[in-house]
């Protein structure tokens, strides 16, 4: 599984990249996760951050952050 | 009941004397916090339940085929409902110029959206009632719809970053699906959310207001910044400019001032520039405008928050 994480490098940003980590772990997965910071990265899928791609797919994107249970809710109906 | 229930504990629990000062401060305190968090937590819910049917992205598309003026006043209308991080402030303005949203019109809606937010209605209403509050929601508007206008007139693209023009990705970008129970879900988590961050400011501000409602003669700042003093309204703007504080932590103690003598075009225009106008939005914006017209959009701002505060001041 490919999990990126987008956002230019905000507080919000990184509480969404550990919100995926620690989601990732409880969930006991295999996932390569990676953050884009490239403004032109990013908006290949959305102009809200922070945001969660999932396998190529936009899966949310925006404030406020989605819950630790709505992650991995996301990351198991995309696995 | 509140004011009931706030006597009761000043002077049954705490047995503080009757009509002291210090019983004054206590009563006030315990008055305005508890009112003050219903107000917050009822109105942010709302207000989060309402913005999840209006992404960033929908807004984007609803702007896209306006000319400027009416384009100006709903991006100002969505800057109130629209929510976004301000780490996706360049994100989305770059997305706005790509989807040929007018300068002016994408303007209005950077303007709008910080001065007129959930949390600077509450607390306005909850302390000055709904007729200030609607003012001031109003003249917001009214100066997100002018500037934006205005700075539209100058054609000031030539400011902004090139790059910003080389983004063509030239797609819609997809609005994620939410049920209705995910969006009570989303504002019951943002309401906590909100609560979480503001509540110890929240706190302090009003202990304050309560120090100063107590204990500060009642026109103890008539001379030096009531209606009367021509001066009151540019300084007090001036003052609000290098400040940044969310709504929450400066209404409070701005109500406190005004108690105090203060008017409330001065309060208004404070606010504004206080909100409006601050240094951390002024460098993400940075990545995307050149310095003069960073400037330009500061001065517009500036000269037409002053001339709000003077309108208020001469007919309230």
């Amino acid at each position: 599984m490919e999990i990126k994480v987008l956002g230019p490098g905000c507080p919000n940003c990184s509480m969404m990249e550990e919100l995926v980590k620690k989601a990732v772990k409880e969930l006991g997965i295999e996932a390569k996760i990676e953050k884009l910071t490239d403004l032109r990265e990013i908006m290949k899928y959305t102009m809200s951050t922070p945001g969660l791609v999932i396998n190529g797919k936009l899966k949310h994107a925006g404030k406020p952050l989605p819950s630790l249970d709505k992650v991995k809710e996301l990351i198991k109906a995309a696995g | 009941m509140l004011k009931v229930f706030s006597e009761y504990i000043t002077y049954n629990l705490l047995r503080l004397v009757h009509g002291s000062q210090l019983a004054n401060a206590v009563e006030f305190f315990i008055y305005d916090t508890i009112k003050i968090f219903v107000l917050l937590s009822v109105i942010i819910f709302t207000v989060s339940v309402i913005r999840s049917f209006f992404p960033p992205e929908k807004t984007k598309r609803i702007l896209s085929h306006k000319k400027e003026f009416i384009g100006n006043i709903l991006a100002a209308l969505l800057g109130i409902v629209t929510p976004f991080c301000s780490c996706s402030a360049v994100p989305l303005f770059i997305g706005f110029v790509e989807a040929g949203i007018p300068l002016g019109v994408t303007f209005s809606f950077l303007i709008s959206s910080p001065m007129v937010n959930e949390i600077a209605v509450v607390l306005l209403f909850g302390l000055f009632g709904w007729k200030v509050t609607a003012i001031y929601i109003g003249t917001g508007l009214l100066v997100a719809i002018l500037g934006g206008l205005i700075i539209g007139k100058l054609k000031l693209e030539r400011w902004v970053e090139e790059y910003v023009y080389t983004f063509h990705s030239g797609q819609d970008y997809e609005i994620l699906r939410q049920s209705f129970r995910e969006r009570l879900l989303y504002a019951r988590e943002n309401t906590a959310d909100i609560l979480k961050r503001v509540w110890l400011y929240i706190i302090i501000a009003i202990g304050i207001g309560g120090f100063i409602h107590g204990y500060v003669p009642q026109d103890f700042l008539v001379h030096y910044a009531g209606p009367r003093n021509p001066f009151a309204v540019p300084v007090a703007v001036l003052l609000g400019v290098p400040l940044y504080s969310n709504a929450a932590g400066i209404i409070p103690i701005v109500y406190a001032l005004m108690e105090k003598g203060l008017s409330m075009g001065t309060v208004l225009a404070f606010m504004m520039a206080v909100t409006a106008l601050s240094l951390p939005e002024m460098i993400i914006l940075r990545k995307v405008l050149k310095i003069p017209l960073l400037a330009v959009f500061a001065g517009i701002m500036t000269v037409t928050i002053i001339a709000v505060g003077y309108l208020f001041n001469a007919i309230l």
